[in-house]
């Protein structure tokens, strides 16, 4: 190639303004993208020069290439080491900044002498340069990093008298500290504490935001000590750059949590925290973004905050659709009484805008208000009416499947409307829709005179309708029949035999075979349980769940808040890693609760629950209803069991029951009986002595459902002693447990008894008998033994969560 | 909690700096294509991901700005950053765009290595960097080959050494005001105020010798409160905004407004004002649409501020539907025009004196096929400005210099109105 034999040329020149141009050529090649690695060694043959402007560019040039050519990157190395005691600290500093970023392990060696000198040079632009440089060589070789003691003579740097050094070697200690998780590097006491927030007045908007991350990592020692950080961070808010201030904010909320909530400071800092929030929405719109999506977290954390604050977050005109959905989100979260008239006269604007996602979730929101603040839903049902007159499509199809829960929250109040709505059914396409409007029609049929002939309207397309909708046609359907059995028996027989015989799908095949086992069986029974009144749905709906909002609180400012989500859900190589969660206000640090490593998703472990065979073999399909009623309900162990997980069907069952298979036909081992004995062998009284409960299901992986326990063995009898705590929102009832395959044959001796629903914020004891004989299966490790929990929740249905207990290993 | 790297495209890649070695650079091959599948479903968002990298982004001109990562960055850092390097970039070449990138591109990449090291932003204040990063390099050798002390100095935004031979503070109080008037539901009419407030910004043009220390009194009602001194109109800041220089927990704990300000231009700060404002310029609109044959639009402004005062550069913005033609116009005084691109008829008044009316009507005729698109709502924009008044009433009662040298400077002040997000929401 000639260009790159003209450019050998040049760099080899003897001029020196030839020489720059030259490598300033090879520099613009590889930005366009060409490959010029093949002038590896003439460039690098230009290191060793006077001129600033090309040694950086051969740096640059060095940074881009050393990889591919490791052997010769060597050559530079000679140097690097000399550039690091040049007598000018710019030199210095650049050479030990490009040297950190060659990742290359030959280098890397040498660079530990040239670091440890410019960790302790006279200049600071060398110190902070340096500092940085120990967490990109820790990135490339982390055992060297610890062996080289680089670690203490960063942490002497917390202490620097130059304020952006400390800065820096906080950043770099916060990195490190980040992949190693337990290294206790970052061991914040007062002392630091107290360094870093002296820093935090005098170091760059940067440095500012690397303190503030850093800080809120710390859990202080008592009340006292929460607020003075918390006074000598307030200032922050008061910074131009966003970023600083959220920052700060997520210090504040976190510290907060410590304070007694009757203490004067308490209400100050509350006070003082809402207008910066707000300022927020003046920034850039990416920066009004990220404040959003955070304020959506803070105002369900601490909602006092922006009670008063509704009109800043009426959408304009000019807001990118982005910034527009999240105003809307936290416009409903702040929807009160108080301001109800307002935000309804808004959102009715906004839903005859252009933008369709807006426009639907304006829709959606103003059914949200209805439920939410009882006083407006007469207002909210009219607007939704006028918009369903407005016939734009997507609003009449959204508004209808708000007024379905509009009806959910308040029975037989706004039933008027049924008609209304009726007369749109032609013009609904989308299957939330045909679902919600179907639901309406079989649960107010007596009220209907032509529910008959709209349901039977739906059952021609059967087979092309979605799930959500040929489940609801059914159960739309039985309803109907149950309420005008008359004349609709043609119909229920009909789609008994659509879902039955002519579907695939499991769902709804096993709905419509209950449907038809309670129907041939027990009319009255089906009545029952069909009909049954349903609970109210509560006010608000698609809260976060309480335990990870708390830790997205903790997380303020980062990615993690803008999606909602835990690092853990995004990070590769994050999942052994703490989950962060607020302090109590005890005054005393909660210990961070033990995390069972998860064995993947929910959905993975639905997939893999190894249940029991059933006592019976599964029903050959039934060719007609009277056959239908021999078959014992329960017979079907897995069929039951996937009739439980689906939340529809239970809501329409009221409390479905939880079913146990008891029967076990495994060998019985004697293995546990042993490691019991062991206990009592080295000389722990039998029955006594029983290691204490750890977490073995954290709430935040089963939508709020907190399971700690231990093993004891009581008068002989081995007991699994658990503690139940609801911390989600809503009831929890109907509990079950299921033994899966262990080392021991360790199964239940009866059925779990939890007899009362378990109210939000209430805790359970339950105790419950084991034996050994159940189905062995050679566990690694040995005593490790996993466990399907079920439980239903009103309002996020079903829920079957599998864990390990790991303390069997105590006896 | 870092940027792994960061990037600047024009559907391109022009120029790109990797901070850690850990992501693929070619995973940057995923963001175009994504950010066109987003804007086509019209679900455009700063951060768009692909696999386990996340991309934040901003747009400036027609070039974006791209930091890619795959930790729990700082999500709000990256953006701050993301636009310090437009600020800094369009400090060095006045215009960030393809073209100065493309023949600065030895400075572009001496910037990136020195505003940010392995992800963690670095000295980013374009005046200082100015001092040893220069886009005559080799005229400058010099002054180059020294780390200017400020870089890490605690007053890291102004350098010593500094002289003036006359030595002066000029002083801009900018008051902005948005309004956002709602409609009566049902009824073709102007409706009530729904939000309006005032962001005010204080900004300094200093030229002073040496390091002085300054200190800025405003009517400020908590330092009045704190102090017991209780005459004379007061404003109540909601909010307050501060640069880098000053002193935050001074500001906290005394209302002491007290600084070392940068060299030349610079915002000292800002604030916000949750007052009840009367709009200055106050608009009342009739547009009616007759459908297939005309629009016609009566829109009457009024002048809500002082006699004395007069509003300069005023601007009327009113929406059309984008299928109106022929226009015509009657003013009863300035100038109405049609903009098509914009689908808006402006009306320009260069003075607007105060209690005055002003009258403009306009007419439209309409295709009989009408355009079956729906169209939005967009609002009707006012812009203006109103020299020598703050609607809010703040003052700025003294600026103190003081430096070591002893020498006399003079502060002036400047105050003015303009119109910020001004919106009035309208029927069709």
């Amino acid at each position: 190639n000639s260009e790159i034999f003209e450019l050998k040329a040049e760099l080899n020149s003897d001029k020196k303004e030839k020489k720059k141009e030259a490598v300033k050529k090879v520099i613009a090649s590889m930005t366009v993208g060409k490959d010029v690695s093949a002038l590896f060694p003439d460039v690098v043959n230009c290191m060793q020069t006077d001129n600033l402007e090309l040694k950086k560019l051969v740096y640059l040039y060095l940074m881009n290439y050393a990889k591919s050519q490791p052997d010769m990157a060597i050559m530079a190395v000679n140097t690097f080491v000399k550039d690091c005691e040049d007598p000018n600290p710019l030199i210095r500093a650049l050479a030990v900044r490009t040297m950190g970023c060659i990742r290359v392990d030959k280098i890397t060696e040498y660079l530990c002498e040239p670091l440890r000198k410019c960790l302790k040079d006279e200049d600071p632009y060398v110190r902070k340069t340096a500092a940085v440089c120990v967490a990109k060589l820790h990135d490339i070789n982390a055992q060297l990093v610890e062996d080289q003691g680089f670690l203490d003579t960063l942490k002497d740097l917390i202490s620097d008298s130059n304020p952006m050094v400390v800065a820096n070697a906080v950043a770099a200690l916060s990195e490190i500290a980040e992949s190693h998780p337990n290294s206790n590097l970052l061991d914040l006491n007062p002392q630091t504490i107290n360094k870093l927030l002296t820093a935090l007045n005098e170091c760059t908007e940067w440095g500012q935001i690397f303190i503030l991350d850093c800080l809120a990592n710390y859990t202080p020692r008592d009340d006292r000590e929460s607020q003075s950080i918390c006074e000598r961070v307030t200032p922050r808010l008061s910074h131009a750059n966003s970023a600083v201030v959220l920052s700060a904010v997520k210090v504040l909320m976190k510290f907060m949590e410590m304070l007694p909530k009757d203490l004067d400071y308490y209400g100050t800092l509350l006070k003082k925290l809402a207008p910066p929030l707000v300022t927020l929405l003046s920034a850039e719109p990416e920066l009004q973004y990220v404040a959003l999506r955070n304020i959506n977290l803070i105002v369900q954390r601490r909602p006092e905050i922006l009670k008063h604050e509704m009109k800043v977050f009426f959408v304009k005109y000019n807001d990118p659709i982005y910034v527009k959905l999240e105003k809307l989100d936290i416009m409903i979260r702040l929807a009160s009484q108080a301001n109800i008239a307002q935000v309804l006269a808004e959102l009715k604007e906004y839903a005859t805008e252009v933008d369709v996602d807006f426009v639907r979730k304006a829709v959606r929101a103003i059914g949200r208000c209805a439920i939410k603040v009882e006083q407006s839903a007469e207002r909210c049902v009219s607007t939704l009416l006028d918009l369903i007159q407005t016939k734009v499509n997507y609003v009449v199809q959204e508004a209808i499947v708000v007024i379905k829960d509009i009806f959910r929250k308040y029975p037989n109040k706004y039933e008027s409307v049924i008609a209304t709505l009726c007369e749109n059914l032609d013009s609904l396409d989308e299957p939330e829709a045909r679902a919600a409007m179907i639901w309406i029609v079989g649960e107010y049929a007596e009220r209907i005179d032509n529910a008959d002939e709209l349901l039977e309207s739906f059952l021609e397309g059967f087979h092309d309708e979605s799930t959500q909708v040929q489940l609801q046609l059914l159960t739309g359907i039985v309803k109907l029949f149950l309420k005008k059995p008359t004349e609709t028996q043609e119909l229920v027989q009909q789609v008994l035999s659509l879902a039955t015989q002519d579907s695939d799908n499991p769902d709804l095949r096993d709905r419509g075979y209950i449907y038809w086992r309670l129907l041939s069986t027990d009319p009255v029974a089906a009545k029952e349980v069909v009909l049954a009144e349903k609970p109210l749905i509560s006010e608000e709906t698609d809260l976060i769940e309480p335990t990870l909002l708390e830790e997205l609180i903790c997380h303020i400012g980062t990615l993690a808040s803008v999606y909602h989500k835990p690092p853990s859900a995004f990070v590769e190589g994050s999942r052994g890693v703490q989950h962060k969660r607020l302090p109590g206000t005890a005054g005393v640090s909660e210990a961070p609760p033990a995390v069972i490593p998860s064995q993947g998703d929910l959905l993975g472990d639905l997939l893999n629950l190894d249940l029991t065979p059933p006592t019976t073999t599964g029903p050959p399909p039934p060719t007609s209803g009277m056959q239908m009623g021999a078959m014992d309900l329960l017979g079907g162990g897995l069929d039951s069991l996937v009739m439980l997980c689906d939340p529809q069907m239970a809501a329409g069952f009221g409390a479905p029951p939880a079913v146990m298979p008891t029967s076990f036909n495994a060998p019985v081992s004697g293995g546990l009986d042993d490691l019991f004995d062991l206990g009592g062998g080295v000389g722990m009284p039998m029955g006594s002595y029983s290691p204490p409960k750890t977490v073995w299901l954290p709430a935040m992986k089963a939508k709020g459902l907190e399971i700690s326990g231990t093993f004891a063995r009581r008068s002989g009898v081995i007991q699994m002693e658990m503690t139940l705590t609801n911390k989600a929102m809503s009831v929890m009832t109907d509990f079950a447990i299921q033994f899966n395959r262990n080392s021991f044959g360790l199964a239940p001796a009866g059925p779990l008894q939890v007899l009362t629903p378990l109210s939000p914020n209430q805790s359970i004891e339950v105790s419950l008998p084991l034996n050994t004989v159940g189905p062995v299966m050679k566990m690694e490790p040995l005593n490790n033994l996993q466990l399907a929990f079920f439980i239903y929740l009103f309002f996020f249905g079903f829920g079957l969560y599998k864990f390990n207990c790991p303390n069997m290993a105590s006896y | 909690t870092n940027v792994k790297s960061v990037f600047l495209l024009q559907l391109k890649v022009l120029i790109c700096r990797n901070y850690k070695g850990d992501v693929d650079m070619a995973e940057i091959d995923h963001f175009m294509p994504l950010l066109m599948q987003h804007e086509e479903e019209g679900l455009i968002c700063p951060v768009i991901s692909h696999g386990n990298v996340h991309f934040l982004w901003i747009k400036h001109s027609n070039l974006y700005l791209v930091a890619m990562t795959n930790k729990n960055s700082n999500a709000s850092l990256v953006y701050s950053f993301l636009y310090k390097l437009v600020e800094v970039f369009t400090e060095y070449f006045k215009e960030l765009e393809e073209e100065s990138i493309q023949d600065n591109f030895v400075v572009v990449y001496e910037l990136l290595d020195e505003l940010m090291d392995f992800g963690f932003p670095q000295t980013t204040d374009s005046k200082i960097l100015q001092e040893y990063i220069t886009q005559e390099g080799a005229k400058l050798e010099v002054a180059k080959s020294k780390v200017p002390t400020t870089v890490t100095n605690a007053v890291s935004w102004r350098s010593e050494g500094i002289k003036y031979k006359k030595n002066e503070v000029f002083i801009d109080v900018i008051e902005s005001i948005n309004v956002l008037r709602g409609i009566e539901p049902g009824v073709n009419a102007n409706g009530s105020v729904m939000s309006s407030d005032i962001v005010g910004s204080i900004k300094l043009k200093t030229m002073l010798s040496g390091m002085p220390e300054l200190r800025l009194g405003l009517n400020d009602r908590v330092l009045f409160a704190l102090t017991g001194r209780d005459k004379g109109k007061t404003v109540v800041m909601e909010d307050v905004k501060f640069h880098q220089c000053v002193r935050l927990s001074r500001f906290e704990s005394d209302r002491t407004i007290s600084f070392i300000p940068p060299d030349g231009e610079s915002e000292l700060m800002s604030y916000r004002i949750n007052t009840h404002v009367k709009p200055l310029i106050w608009i009342e609109s009739v547009i009616e649409k007759f459908s297939h044959s005309r629009v016609e639009i009566m829109v009457k402004a009024k002048g809500q501020f002082k006699k004395q005062s007069v509003a300069n550069n005023v601007e009327v913005r009113v929406p059309v539907p984008s299928d109106a033609d022929s226009p015509k116009f009657k003013t009863s005084t300035g100038h109405a025009k049609y903009v098509p691109e914009k689908n808006l008829v402006v009306w320009t008044i260069k003075s607007f004196p105060g209690g005055k009316e002003f009258l403009m009507r306009a007419h439209f005729g309409l295709p009989s096929v009408e355009n079956d698109e729906l169209e939005g709502k967009p609002p009707i924009t006012v812009k203006f400005e109103i020299p020598y008044f703050t609607v809010s009433g703040i003052q700025v009662r003294y600026m103190k210099i003081i430096e070591k040298s002893g020498y006399q400077a003079l502060p002036w002040v400047r105050y003015i109105t303009q119109s910020g997000d001004y919106q009035l929401r309208t029927n069709v």
